[in-house]
């Protein structure tokens, strides 16, 4: 019928426009029936809000491991979330024995700082053996190759973790000082959040200092720069490669480790799978490669997952709008690829790069 | 190509030489028979969770069908009784697969299974395809029993089982809410899986007929770890109780979670017997105190002597079964046993013939069987198409101090039928 405008017209613009407007009405429409119902109160709002910050901590924590990877050798990592289950699932033991004899909650904040950095170097070591055994010999192979070898690692990892721990579920103790809540304008902020949000901020102001601060930093920089050249200035490019690993290993073991003081519960062998999956989304959103992007995909994502559906989605008159929870999610990694594939704050992919 | 079709009808013919023995002539039953030679055992299979986070039911379930078959010494009509495991992760698909390898052995009389609902749905249409019988001792979906297709239901002929059906657990929620808990207003949610959703179904249903409110039914997704949203969501319904008949861990966190959000701080919780585990107590800590649980309640001293037999015999290695099931598999179990004793039919060269129509004819006939778990007696009506269970067993238990601090287990009932007779 409009075969006589095609000079003029293209199709995939046009659904690309019709898609834009239908999301943007369906947003608007939502949250209007949503906020003038007045079913959910301003206080409830800021406490989603807060819940989805904490749980966005976590997120940016795992997708910095995921961008660091990228940055540096241009492959996405599936079994960076195992690497997680890994420091989260071991250093529940850990906690397990210092509530036994009382320590968790006499020095609490040491005995946290000792559970993170026990899961974070366990991760690390993951991630270190994970890099040396799996990946290293598949450098310079075509780029689908080390995706599956990812994705066989990451069973690997899963299955030996069950066979060491078993496939019940446990549980973080809780410790005491992180319980209740403060009441910051008359709206009670659970400590437990503040605290995700404070320790996840320490970690990746850590994180920007080395990288932007010290010579190891240049180093990876450098490296994710150009290789070659890297190589001639003197760099050991597989030192360097096998450090990055080892960072975003640590930082995924100590998200392990906040998390289970933020969600105690459902600690298994098949636990890393959704978070890791969830933060690969959250670095894409952000921009895959570029670290503050890590950061603000990983809160972005973290936010929208606890305010769409109440916003969004019950507005619209969707059932079960809570079960559509990850739907939202990876739409919001759709759309992104669609309107914006190199991310929030990501640089267009250079040629070398693509 | 014309030696392509000899090798094939060659093979056709080989394969039929080793196939099944319908054919035989003194087998007259319509679904054909399972024949035992003099020196073969009586062949019977079980599809539970075997793996993945609802083991513990596949462990306690499998618990049962061994003492029941240790019980009788491992014999029956002179022949060993020979178990074949099959696992179907409580998953449709797991089910499903599990099913086919059943269906594919001639020598199978019969199934005891499935531990899920959901993976009943998936095995349920394989096992009736193949003529053979299965019991499930821990599905209580309502679909399963309900022949009404355009209704939901999903019943196949040849489907039994022992554990109650969600519609008499449903049913004893929504009474205790409201005549004891004096609940006005419910929320309910499930996780999408069959079971959970018909029993919020049934709650929601029931408790509006005993003129409730229900102020919100929501879902969360298995495998979620932040509840917060349908949390604040639920509180802005303002309910007197949450209703989450939902598996561990989604349970734990919608528990502790709760606790942590303004307006819940206060509300009764109730599970169902999907969180029920000695783990969720202690996984949840404080905020676990207080919640109720609909779940399986076997009393008497049948059961206390079982119970003695499990610590002694230990199956799966533990000391006390690790769920609430194990009775209606003992139950279940023995039921199928009897029934291929009352239909067997010895011929002269020794060989046993049992008709696959027969036996599912002397299952529907049980009648006031004296079982671990009360008086069964397997019905034929609409909704309850091969409920042999009668809801008799099954209690309100209340977690308190003693689960949270000490993991002791199971939590002290606080309501039964029998009290609720008054009311």
């Amino acid at each position: 019928m409009f075969k006589w405008k095609t000079d003029e017209f293209s199709w995939v613009d046009f659904t690309i426009d019709v898609l834009r407007i239908l999301i943007v009405l369906g947003v608007v429409v939502g949250a209007w029936n949503t906020l003038s119902s007045g079913r959910i109160t301003f206080a409830q709002w800021v406490n989603l809000f807060a819940a989805g910050l904490s749980q966005g901590s976590i997120y940016a924590l795992i997708a910095l491991g995921y961008t660091l990877v990228y940055g540096i050798l241009l492959m996405i990592n599936f079994a960076h979330g195992e690497v997680f289950m890994a420091g989260a699932f071991s250093a529940v033991f850990l906690a397990e024995a210092f509530n036994r004899t009382g320590f968790l909650n006499e020095q609490p904040l040491l005995a946290i700082l000792l559970m993170i950095m026990f899961a974070g170097l366990l991760s690390m070591t993951v991630a270190i053996l994970l890099e040396r055994v799996a990946y290293r010999p598949l450098r310079g192979s075509p780029r689908l190759v080390p995706l599956i070898t990812a994705i066989g690692a990451s069973f690997f990892l899963q299955y030996t973790f069950r066979g060491l721990y078993g496939s019940g579920f446990k549980a973080y103790p809780q410790v005491k000082i992180l319980q209740g809540a403060v009441s910051i304008g008359g709206i009670n902020i659970p400590i437990v959040q503040i605290f995700v949000f404070c320790s996840a901020l320490v970690l990746m102001l850590g994180l920007y200092w080395l990288v932007e601060r010290t010579r190891v930093g240049k180093a990876m920089r450098a490296v994710s720069e150009n290789k070659e050249v890297a190589r001639l200035m003197g760099i050991d490019i597989d030192w360097v490669i096998m450090f990055t690993f080892g960072v975003g290993g640590f930082l995924a073991g100590s998200a392990g480790v906040i998390n289970g003081m933020f969600r105690p519960q459902g600690v298994n062998f098949f636990m890393g799978f959704i978070p890791g999956i969830k933060a690969f989304t959250a670095a894409v959103l952000g921009g895959i490669g570029n670290i503050p992007g890590a950061m603000l995909g990983g809160l972005f994502l973290g936010v929208i997952e606890a305010i769409g559906p109440n916003l969004v989605l019950a507005g619209l008159g969707i059932p079960g709008a809570n079960q559509l929870k990850d739907v939202i999610a990876f739409t919001m990694l759709v759309l992104v690829l669609i309107f914006r594939p190199q991310g929030i704050l990501g640089e267009r992919l250079s040629e070398k790069k693509a | 190509m014309k030696r392509l079709f000899l090798f094939l009808t060659a093979l056709s013919m080989l394969l039929g030489l080793g196939g099944p023995a319908f054919a035989d002539s003194h087998c007259m039953d319509e679904l054909g028979c399972v024949e035992v030679g003099p020196d073969d055992p009586i062949v019977i299979a079980s599809i539970l969770a075997m793996s993945g986070p609802a083991s513990f039911y596949g462990a306690d379930t499998l618990g049962g069908i061994e003492l029941a078959i240790l019980g009788r010494d491992g014999m029956l009509l002179g022949r060993d009784i020979e178990l074949v495991e099959e696992d179907s992760y409580c998953a449709a698909e797991g089910g499903q697969a599990a099913a086919q390898r059943v269906a594919a052995d001639e020598s199978i009389v019969g199934v005891i299974g499935t531990t899920c609902s959901g993976a009943a749905q998936g095995a349920m249409p394989i096992i009736s395809e193949a003529g053979m019988l299965m019991i499930s001792s821990s599905n209580t979906s309502p679909s399963l029993t309900n022949d009404d297709a355009d209704a939901g239901g999903t019943y196949y002929p040849g489907y039994f089982r022992t554990a109650h059906n969600d519609l008499f657990q449903g049913a004893m929620g929504a009474r205790f809410a409201v005549e004891v808990v004096k609940a006005g207003k419910v929320a309910t949610v499930h996780d999408g899986d069959p079971y959970t959703e018909g029993l919020a179904v049934v709650m929601a249903n029931e408790f509006a007929g005993l003129n409730g409110e229900v102020v919100f039914q929501g879902a969360v997704s298995k495998g979620d770890t932040d509840m917060s949203a349908i949390l604040t969501e639920i509180a802005a319904s303002g309910p007197d109780l949450v209703y989450l008949p939902v598996f561990t861990p989604e349970s734990e966190f919608l528990v502790s979670q709760a606790a942590n959000t303004p307006g819940l701080e206060n509300v009764r919780m109730m599970t169902a017997d999907g969180s029920f585990n000695a783990d969720f107590a202690p996984n949840i800590g404080q905020a676990a105190a207080g919640v109720l649980m609909t779940g399986p309640h076997v009393s008497g001293d049948a059961y206390q002597e079982f119970l003695a037999m499990w610590a002694e015999e230990q199956p799966g290695g533990t000391d006390t079964p690790p769920s609430g099931f194990h009775a209606h598999a003992y139950d279940g179990t023995n039921l199928l046993l009897d029934a291929v004793e009352a239909v067997a039919e010895e011929k002269d060269d020794g060989t046993l013939v049992i008709g696959r129509q027969a036996l599912r004819d002397a299952m529907a006939a049980v009648e006031d069987y004296e079982g671990l778990t009360g008086t069964l007696t397997c019905q034929e009506a609409p909704l309850y198409m091969g409920d042999c269970a009668t809801g008799t067993a099954l209690a309100v238990f209340e977690i308190g101090e003693a689960q949270v601090d000490e993991g002791a287990w199971p939590p002290p009932i606080v309501w039964d039928l029998s009290m609720s007779m008054g009311g």
